[in-house]
């Protein structure tokens, strides 16, 4: 694919004019980094950082019956929301594979899927798929191209924010969402986001991105704020142990591998893949994805092969790196890794395969980092 | 970006800089901007050798894994073993405190083969 053929934002002139350097990514030219993606990454953890993700895909379901298609498309129950709630959740194949990851908003009328762009037009087909077949009255409307998603993440995304809009905050719980004006700009004002730190996804017409995107920007002077790009954003995403498609879930790889079992709710009703998902839970996944810290020097890759840690008889490959890196916040080099069930086991030491080298890892209970709370957030 | 004179540079975005019929190796600035964040760097182990524009290390960033290619033959006799701790100087100062290694040279004639500042310049100027 040469660059001609890649989309652009409707935030584009603003990143060159930033400096950020652009990457190819899901069809996208999009920026990986401003200045240093370390830098970015502590900033997110320590101030706000601001990210655009426009390239994401935004699926409407539109009608009387929305929610019955919400609910067989996708393994969570949609029903249990609340107006404006969110939640985390898979479409999957009959099979059990993973088609997306996405997450749902009750948005009143209907339900907003936001799925990865590199699966947007798989979703959309899987969904006008089972429409197909179905007596159902829901409409399924692709809205990614009139949508800009701009992010500002971290602990003072939220004192930021304050500052540009009437909405009360503190009523936007996280994985909640509101409608409201941010910098006079309509918007979705969702508390959710990929970071594991606290922060927003504010959704809006293309054509106001870039005034939303000025004002907030802006006005995160004070706060510290630096423009974020996508090396940073996997970073904080692998510290806080949330998956990727395609590297942590695939259509080869089952929720209950990912240890995302707790999303699949096989009592709702009949959804789809939920014949095969019922029999993996029954009998166990054959793999699990488990964290690993690296011992010896080197940084576990994605694709890397996973082997018994030496000494523990023959180096049969155990597994495969799914994503790996170092971690800022904490100094280490760390990586997340799909195992055999039998050898996934907290404490428990594997090796790495870096460049023919075996590499000692130990297994770490997943995430590798998890935001300090404040004690009124705990009991939500 | 200012290229110093007083070396060669590779296609392949090292510099070599001659000293006392040795030679110092490292990496473009050129090259680091465009790897971001290099967080570890693979050093050739001191007696090793190696054949002009042969791998000889490995160099990460945050996001990437490249090879380093070696500007000229020779054998290694000094590493920087500040980028142990310290890979961060590649991005600071790549073409001074973030030199790389120190080889003798097997056959000097070979930095003929490399460019000269400007010639680098274009280089890249063009990419």
């Amino acid at each position: 694919m040469t660059t001609a053929d890649l989309r652009r934002t409707p935030l584009d002139a603003v990143h060159r004019a930033l400096g950020a350097r652009m990457v190819a990514f899901a069809g996208y030219e999009m920026p990986i980094r401003y200045t240093s993606e370390l830098e970015e990454h502590r900033t997110v953890r320590s101030a706000v950082g601001l990210f655009d993700l426009s390239h994401m895909g935004e699926i409407g379901l539109v009608g009387p019956d929305a929610l019955p298609l919400a609910r067989f498309a996708l393994v969570s129950d949609p029903g249990t929301l609340e107006p404006g709630q969110a939640q985390y959740s898979m479409l999957c194949a009959p099979d059990g594979g993973v088609i997306d990851d996405v997450i749902v908003y009750r948005t009143d009328p209907g339900y907003m899927v936001v799925c990865n762009a590199a699966n947007r037009d798989a979703v959309v087909s899987h969904l006008a798929a089972l429409l197909a077949g179905a007596e159902l009255d829901v409409g399924v409307e692709d809205r990614s191209s009139q949508t800009a998603l701009v992010a500002p993440q971290g602990p003072r995304a939220a004192e930021l924010l304050a500052g540009l809009t009437d909405i009360d905050l503190g009523t936007i719980r996280n994985y909640r969402s509101m409608r409201g004006q941010v910098a006079d700009v309509p918007c979705l004002v969702a508390r959710t986001g990929y970071t594991g730190e606290d922060g927003f996804e504010l959704f809006c017409a293309t054509q106001d991105a870039q005034r939303l995107w000025e004002a907030v920007f802006r006005a995160g002077g004070q706060f510290g704020l630096l423009p974020c790009g996508l090396a940073s954003r996997d970073t904080l995403r692998l510290e806080a142990g949330m998956p990727l498609y395609g590297n942590e879930l695939g259509r080869d790889a089952n929720p209950y591998e990912a240890n995302l079992g707790r999303v699949v709710k096989l009592d709702k009703g009949d959804f789809v893949g939920r014949a095969a998902l019922a029999d993996i839970q029954r009998q166990g996944p054959r793999r699990l994805l488990v964290g690993l810290v690296m011992q010896d020097e080197g940084i576990a890759r994605h694709g890397y092969p996973v082997v018994e840690a030496a000494g523990a008889g023959p180096s049969a490959e155990i597994g495969v790196v799914t994503s790996g890196s170092v971690s800022p916040t904490l100094g280490q080099r760390i990586a997340m890794a799909l195992i055999r069930s039998e050898a996934a086991e907290i404490g428990r030491s594997v090796a790495v395969i870096i460049r023919d080298r075996p590499c000692r890892a130990e297994q770490v209970k997943l995430p590798f980092y998890r935001r300090p709370r404040p004690a009124e957030e705990r009991t939500t | 970006m200012t290229l110093p004179d007083d070396r060669r540079y590779s296609r392949e975005h090292e510099w070599i800089r001659p000293e006392d019929g040795d030679g110092v190796i490292g990496l473009t600035q050129f090259a680091v901007d465009e790897l971001g964040d290099i967080v570890y760097v693979e050093l050739p182990a001191i007696g090793a050798t190696f054949t002009q524009f042969a791998s000889f290390g490995v160099v990460e960033s945050v996001k990437a894994v490249s090879d380093l290619f070696a500007p000229a033959s020779g054998v290694v006799v000094a590493v920087n073993e500040e980028l142990r701790t310290r890979p961060e100087l590649m991005n600071s100062d790549p073409h001074d405190a973030g030199w790389i290694c120190r080889i003798t040279l097997a056959a000097p004639a070979e930095l003929d083969a490399l460019l000269e500042a400007p010639a680098y310049a274009e280089l890249i100027g063009s990419e």
